[in-house]
């Protein structure tokens, strides 16, 4: 598997996020090549290196200025991920990638701030609803699994129809 | 020309900010508060010259980046400053 991590400023997670996909890499059955390493790309790059994964990590991109993940999405590399998203290569979004995703335009919808307005570090139980993704297909359907969670715009916010459209079209991997 | 933009979110979206801001004017004394709401201001000072032409602009930067309008409105004046 050919993997890259987009590194926005102030991008905070990108090497846990190589680190993981490095160790996934050398250890399991789903990869192609074994052993290759993660491409990290500096967010100012218009040129994504061939690519089976593209990763956006966690951190706080821009200093989380105007909204959490507004400024990442138009960085210029943001034009050929959603190009390279819209011909079928998968793309997941880790916390503020997440928050780049959604102002990106790749997902519907928004993370606002929490409601608590607190930082909300913990780990937290999550249903899997889909076990058919190239995301989820090591876990079983209805398998309940932790998962920990670091965030403070951690609010997901759409209208009641996107809301309806997700849930018929079975597009919640977790619940 | 200075556009000043005013970003608010819209009717029924949660303001936790708005509702945190309205308890301290709360707890200093200020009972006749109903409701806040908390937005943005931003001022963008452009180019152009011809109104028309102008609002087409921050019209589109609205869009594209100043307001995420899942959850935002924005207005805006034009001033020829």
């Amino acid at each position: 598997m050919r993997a890259s991590v987009i590194v926005f400023p102030g991008s905070n997670c990108d090497r846990d996020a190589a680190v993981a996909l490095q160790h996934a890499m050398n250890t399991s059955d789903a990869i192609g090549i074994l052993g290759a390493k993660p491409k990290m790309v500096w967010h100012g790059d218009s040129e994504l290196p061939d690519s089976d994964l593209i990763l956006l990590p966690g951190g706080f991109s821009y200093g989380d200025y105007l909204r959490s993940g507004a400024m990442a999405a138009h960085s210029p590399i943001m034009r050929e991920v959603v190009r390279r998203a819209k011909s079928g290569t998968p793309v997941l979004g880790i916390c503020n990638g997440f928050q780049v995703l959604t102002e990106a335009g790749l997902l519907p919808g928004v993370l606002m701030r929490n409601a608590t307005l607190r930082f909300i570090c913990k780990d937290v139980s999550l249903r899997v609803e889909r076990d058919d993704t190239a995301f989820t297909g090591h876990y079983k359907k209805d398998q309940v699994v932790r998962i920990p969670i670091a965030h403070k715009d951690g609010c997901y916010f759409a209208d009641p129809g996107t809301l309806h459209i997700l849930d018929n079209e079975n597009r919640i991997a977790f619940r | 020309m200075k556009a000043r933009i005013t970003i608010t979110l819209k009717p029924g979206v949660l303001d936790p900010q708005g509702k945190a801001i309205e308890g301290a004017l709360h707890a200093l004394g200020f009972g006749g508060v109903e409701g806040v709401r908390q937005g943005k201001f931003i001022e963008v000072e452009v180019a152009e010259s011809d109104p028309a032409l102008a609002r087409e602009e921050i019209e589109r930067m609205c869009k594209q980046l100043l307001a995420n309008t899942i959850i935002e409105n924005y207005a805006y004046e034009l001033d020829a400053a």
